[in-house]
């Protein structure tokens, strides 16, 4: 017998063998509440430690209260979610809880945000029975992530991210008993540690033990100083994410409003990261075919794969576990910082201001962005290209701090020169994307033919590895796609072994990409959320009139006026890097 | 030592040994030997034990007495460690506790060496499987 | 050499020793001199014999003679009849208490069947680092019986038809995990010893691994066999480095002579040991962590199932017992299922080792059959109270078990019966308590430890238990309420409903059962402020009598902390804030002046 019959709540349901009577129970309605437990289907991430005991419920014949997530129903069980026994026990656990957590709610940044918080609410927890001595620790801040590490409350979810999903191995719990916590190993601080700063931790913490560095303050402040010019530019997965802060359903694009809040905010120009992304992929596309070229040539001291360089928790990913293979992935910046490098000469020299006067400021879906702002290469003379990034969950705070009505904004367009995109930047902000992009240029540039079809369904999906070969003319090019660093890993180990296939591969840190990422609206373990951000990314994609990047009119104009062709020495000098071993 | 490969080659060396010991212990053999089996638990090694059995070699052997010195388990007398048994040719085990070297001394000149009992014995409290 | 032909013992224990054994001996100088014996009669004391409640004991060597309640008047007639005569004295000899029966001799008593040497059989007999002193006791017969006589499911019905239960505190019963682990299929299966012991005060594996460490290697290539496992491992705290030591040289001995290894005794049967080492927490004799922690994971259980029969170290088919449920195998598979099930009760069977600790005057290593009283234990193998106490509890289960009071002494040892009695069989610790521990006290130690110990992975141990000890704190300081009671109550029921692993399921027993037990004495510590064994320090009161005080200034003078005030000849006064209660006033005092309270 596959199936089993039980009862929950006295109501029968049957199920699959080997199902939990927590998902049993969604199936006929009833939620159990849970805290540690988090599922995202279709990533294949499960946390299931099996210890906050929130979701405990009674089952006849069992002696002690069973943790629904991870009991497996058996034929005939009978099943209670809310008698007053299992009610007392999820109350008394929560007031436990409780007892050793800061009461700062008023105050934490997580405040509205929080699972804690609102676990504590749906119980009804009116009166601390049980108070008594806190546990604390040092609070840890880095240049992407701070640790209120007094607010954790042991559910393992950061933990199961670092190490099982992105295989950095930062986060562990250390010490034994009332003292237990969740931190880096000999409570390290994160800048000392091999931390990527993808912020995966951060976007599935219950509470506000993990959160990102808050910068609304020093970009409010620079929108009041006269003496600068601030320019701001957009991700992509901003707005595919940014109307879920102001309640709208998941994936509604935004991106008009996006730009009309900015303005009312006070930049003094709008532009959009997708334009650098199109410039990423001139560069980048360049590069590909000319290791390409080489290797059909039969050029054996060539390269391959070529690997993506634009997510920047990947690139300190391999920096610290693969130095190795430092002249693998493209020596192309990121979208974020080649925009940073040309606002602050190409658009600095056309607006006539000096450099330190013009500020740069990003919208990211990603904490480590702030983290690649503050890189030394990343700057002239101690003056970053980008000044500050800040996460689209600190653009909604500061949008309500302005006391705009973001429902009611009219939709606007980006300036020029650095705002016009195409479709093939738009789709950066999802796995397969990037590669996609890079694709549709290299193809037309390589064969001198139109694409037979833009979209490359090949090249989507979620699953955390993909491989597909692409037809160039008669030449297969085979590309493969990671998200998630442990997916990385894997294909990195097999370049390593030498027995990689790819000729290109696109790594995103992110499970989803740059959508589902550590800077993003939290999804609260809903990975539905994700999948429709990225169907709203690809919707973007097919609206726009230019979907391929060597076609945006404003990209060739600034080659033509600056940089000359891709590749060339000055586009080298502010378009390109090098990588340091982190070991 | 070269390696049992039967049931029948265990049961040989199984029988070996106990007729060595039985030879030891039949007093109509020349060969008597005394045996001291001094207990090297860790609660007799805290309480002095490793003392106690270096006198005991050491002492007999100045003595020329015939004996085999050796250590083993715990008795299970853990308040009156260190314990020692004494077994003579031909006489049932006496197990003695609380021996410290003056004690020791006392039991090889009174007991081993004449026979006569000394103050101390730990009755034996209970049955072997095989009784 | 001397030759006695006959030798008087006498009882030189604390009991008998308060009673009249040093008349008696005096008797027996005096006589053996008057007769002339002294040549052939040795008399002399030896230590406890036991059987407290019967003496004065002599025993008369070398018929055996056990004689008992002895008083000095009787050393005549004894010296006349039995040494002279060589006719024992009837009416000093043991009778029977329910068949009348008179026995003579010491072998025949039942006082003498009260402990049956099972686990314990071969230590104190061989020398332990010498596998041949193993083997000419039986040692590893089991095994080649096993590997040339019976097939694995005829072995492992072996081990259910004799009923053998685990002695790690479980209790579950062996032959059932062997045949479950058994019938997984796999192409790797693993045997396990479970050799952390972790209890305070337990000392059981250690000494069976100190003493006879074949017994257990012998016993796991046993359960190779039958499950099908050739490889074993035995995860051994750190803190036993003897027991490290001896089980490493009987593992290599046991190697030499292709005891482990391949084709052990011939057989198409290989099987070796590898000894992991523990890293001193508790929580890591619970079987999941312990998995974890030879994994190199963190030593946190996970939930169960699946158990590890099925999926255990590296997700492989893992058989984990306790290092004493192990060293009986040999001699089950040597004397049958039969002989085995004999002993016990009806759903307990077998014996069971337990370390006697506490107040108690034989503290030690027993081993009796299931179904032995609490009392024979405590008194008769025990010897009783020591100082002459009053008895006042006994713990059995340690960490995760409870109080018993008098009232339960009677209760037959055995799982369900100290399951139904409040508190567990545990891992066979077992202390005694007299009326001078404060069972509040001893609640906090219990749980003190527990909490040290907890792995910190599930919120009702993690932070409940630190709550409960905060409020048992309170209370041993005198400022609990009868509220506080009452949260110790309904706090334990949900830390004991709610914990994932057993650790924190059992880690308010000793607070349950010293409260269901003992309310009086929690009750005197919140209503009064008083602790009536006067143990908890913070209740404990030190004041100076006014009238008797003279002002000697001897305590002023020694107060480590300037408590105590007063001129020269005038009295002298405690500050009760200032008072540490370290009690050196009091010892001090040579007039009394100084009372406790």
């Amino acid at each position: 017998m596959d199936t089993v019959k039980l009862n929950i709540d006295n109501k029968s349901v049957v199920v699959k063998k080997g199902t939990t009577i927590l998902q049993a129970a969604k199936e006929i309605g009833v939620d159990i509440p849970t805290l540690c437990y988090m599922k995202l289907d279709d990533l294949n991430i499960e946390n299931k430690p099996g210890g906050c005991r929130i979701c405990v419920v009674e089952v006849e014949g069992r002696r002690n209260l069973a943790p629904a997530c991870c009991t497996d129903v058996n034929e005939g069980m009978e099943v209670k979610t809310h008698s007053i026994r299992a009610i007392n026990a999820r109350r008394t656990v929560m007031e436990l809880i409780l007892s050793d957590h800061p009461a700062d709610c008023l105050i934490c940044a997580k405040s509205g945000n929080c699972d804690l918080q609102d676990m504590a609410h749906n119980l009804g927890i009116r009166k601390l029975n049980y108070q008594g001595e806190q546990s604390h620790y040092r609070e840890d801040t880095s240049p992407a992530i701070i640790r209120e590490v007094d607010k954790c409350i042991m559910c393992r979810r950061c933990e199961m991210m670092c190490n099982e999903v992105q295989t950095v191995g930062v986060l562990s719990a250390i010490n034994r008993g009332f003292e237990s916590v969740v931190a880096p190993a000999f409570e390290m601080n994160l800048d000392h540690s091999v931390c990527t700063y993808c912020g995966q931790c951060v976007a599935v913490c219950p509470t506000g033990a993990l959160t990102e560095v808050d910068e609304t303050a020093k970009v409010v402040r620079v929108l009041s100083d006269p003496t600068k010019t601030v320019i701001v530019q957009t991700a992509p997965a901003v707005r595919a994410a940014l109307g879920e802060e102001f309640d709208m359903e998941a994936g509604t694009l935004v991106t008009g409003k996006l730009v009309s809040a900015l303005r009312r905010l006070g930049f003094n120009y709008v532009f959009d990261t997708d334009f650098a992304a199109d410039l990423t992929i001139m560069e980048e596309g360049t590069e590909l075919l000319n290791r390409i070229g080489k290797h059909l040539e039969g050029d054996k001291d060539v390269k391959l794969p070529i690997l993506t360089s634009c997510c920047p928790a990947w690139v300190k990913f391999f920096e610290h576990q693969f130095p190795d293979l430092m002249d693998i992935p493209s020596t192309a910046r990121s979208p974020q910082q080649m925009f940073g490098s040309i606002a602050k000469t190409y658009f600095a020299q056309k607006l006539g201001i000096k450099r330190e006067d013009l500020v740069v400021v990003s919208i990211m879906p990603c904490v480590a962005k702030k983290y690649e702002c503050g890189r030394d290469e990343f700057k002239v003379d101690s003056n970053p290209d980008v000044d500050h990034a800040i996460t689209t969950r600190e653009l909604a705070a500061l949008i309500k701090l302005s006391n705009i009505d973001f429902h009611t904004l009219p939709n606007e367009e980006f300036d020029n020169p650095l705002g016009e995109s195409t479709g093939a930047a738009v789709i950066f902000g999802t796995t397969g994307g990037v590669i996609e992009a890079a694709v549709r240029t290299a193809y037309e540039v390589h064969t001198k033919k139109d694409l037979p079809k833009i979209d490359f369904d090949e090249l989507r999906g979620m699953e955390g590895i993909r491989k597909a070969t692409i037809d160039f003319d008669g030449i297969p090019i085979n590309i493969g796609i990671a998200h998630g660093l442990g997916n990385a890993r894997k294909l990195l180990e097999e370049i390593q072994a030498g027995e990689s296939e790819f000729h290109a591969i696109e790594i995103m840190s992110c499970p989803g990409g740059c959508i589902g990422g550590g800077g993003q609206p939290y999804h609260h373990g809903n990975a539905d959320i994700i999948k429709k951000r990225q169907k709203a990314i690809y919707q973007e994609d097919s609206k726009k009139a230019i979907r391929k990047s060597h076609e945006n009119p404003h990209i060739l104009k600034l080659y033509e006026e600056f940089l000359g062709e891709p590749m060339s020495e000055k586009a080298h000098h502010l378009l390109h890097t090098k990588y340091f071993d982190r070991t | 030592m070269s390696k049992i490969k039967s049931l029948s080659d265990l049961k040989k060396i199984k029988e070996e040994v106990q007729s060595k010991m039985k030879l030891r212990e039949n007093s109509d053999n020349p060969e008597q030997f005394v045996q001291v089996k001094v207990g090297m638990a860790t609660c007799g090694i805290a309480s002095g034990a490793k003392d106690t059995m270096k006198f005991f070699i050491e002492e007999l052997e100045l003595q020329a007495v015939d004996a085999v010195v050796t250590q083993t388990g715990c008795m299970g007398y853990c308040y009156a460690e260190p314990t020692v048994e004494v077994i003579l040719p031909g006489k049932e085990p006496v197990v003695f506790g609380y021996v410290n070297k003056n004690k020791a001394e006392e039991i090889i000149d009174t007991y081993i060496k004449k026979g006569k009992l000394v103050d101390g014995i730990i009755p034996i409290s209970f049955k072997t499987i095989d009784e | 050499m001397t030759d006695y032909r006959m030798h008087i013992l006498i009882c030189g224990g604390t009991g008998c020793k308060a009673s009249e054994s040093n008349e008696i001996k005096e008797k027996f100088n005096h006589f053996i001199s008057e007769f002339d014996l002294e040549d052939e009669v040795q008399v002399l004391f030896t230590g406890c014999f036991g059987f407290c409640e019967k003496g004065p004991i002599i025993k008369v060597l070398p018929d055996n003679t056990f004689y008992v309640s002895v008083a000095a008047k009787d050393i005549e007639e004894i010296v006349k009849e039995h040494i002279l005569k060589g006719r024992p004295v009837k009416r000093l000899l043991y009778k029977e208490p329910v068949s009348g029966e008179v026995i003579s001799e010491s072998q025949d008593m039942d006082f003498y069947k009260k402990q049956i040497r099972i686990a314990l059989r071969n230590c104190g007999f061989i020398n332990p680092e010498n596998i041949e002193e193993y083997i000419s006791r039986d040692g590893y017969m089991a095994l080649g019986k096993c590997l040339s006589e019976y097939t694995p499911e005829e072995t492992t019905n072996i081990i259910k038809d004799s009923g053998l239960r685990g002695r790690g505190g479980g209790g579950f019963p062996t032959g059932l995990k062997w045949e479950i682990t058994r019938k997984v299929e796999s192409d790797q299966k693993y045997v396990v010893c479970n050799a952390d012991e972790g209890d305070p005060g337990a000392f059981m594996d250690r000494s069976i691994l100190e003493g006879d460490p074949h017994s257990v290697i012998e016993a796991m290539a046993i359960c190779g066999y039958c499950i099908g496992a050739d490889t074993g491992l035995v995860y051994i705290r750190a803190e036993y480095p003897l027991a490290i030591e001896r089980l490493k040289t009987a593992i290599k001995q046991a190697e030499e002579y292709g005891l482990l290894g391949d084709k052990i005794l011939g057989a198409d049967f290989n099987f070796k040991i590898e000894l992991r080492y523990g890293a001193g927490a508790f929580v890591c004799g619970e079987e999941t962590a312990l998995i974890h922690s030879m994994e190199g994971l963190r030593g946190e259980p996970t939930v169960k199932p699946p158990f590890p029969s099925v999926s255990g170290y590296m997700e492989k088919p893992t058989n984990v017992n306790n290092v004493e449920t192990f060293a009986n195998i040999p001699v089950i598979i040597n004397k049958g299922a039969a002989w085995f099930s004999k002993i016990g009760t009806d759903k307990s069977k077998g014996t069971k080792v337990f370390a006697l600790a506490g107040k108690i005057n034989n503290v030690g290593l027993i081993e009796v059959p299931m179904g032995t009283t609490l009392r024979e234990v405590i008194y008769d193998i025990g010897g009783g109270i020591k100082d002459g106490k009053e008895f006042k509890a006994v713990q059995t289960g340690g960490p995760s078990g409870g109080c018993l009071t008098k009232d339960f002494l009677d209760t037959p040892i055995d799982y369900e019966n100290l399951l139904s009695a409040g508190s567990m069989m545990g891992s066979g610790g077992m202390i005694v308590m007299d009326e001078d521990d404060c069972m509040v006290s001893i609640a906090k130690f219990y749980l003190e430890f527990t909490l040290e110990e907890s792995c910190g992975k599930c919120n009702p141990c993690r932070i409940g238990n630190k709550r409960l000890f905060e409020i048992l704190d309170k209370v041993t300081e005198g400022k609990g309420t009868l509220e506080d009671i009452d949260k110790l109550k309904v706090l334990s029921d949900v830390i004991k409903d709610t914990s994932l692993c057993g650790l924190g399921q059992s880690s308010p027993n000793p607070v349950l059962s010293t409260i269901a037990n003992f309310e009086d004495e929690y009750l005197s510590h919140v209503e009064e402020g008083k602790c009536p064994a006067g143990q908890c320090k913070s209740l404990v009161r030190y004041d100076i009598l006014e009238d008797v005080c003279n002002g000697c200034t001897l305590c002023f003078r020694n107060c480590p902390v300037g408590a105590i005030t007063g001129e020269r000849r005038t009295p002298h006064f405690i500050d009760q804030s200032l008072c540490i209660k370290c009690g050196v006033c009091y010892d001090k005092c040579k007039f009394n002046a100084i009372t406790v309270n």
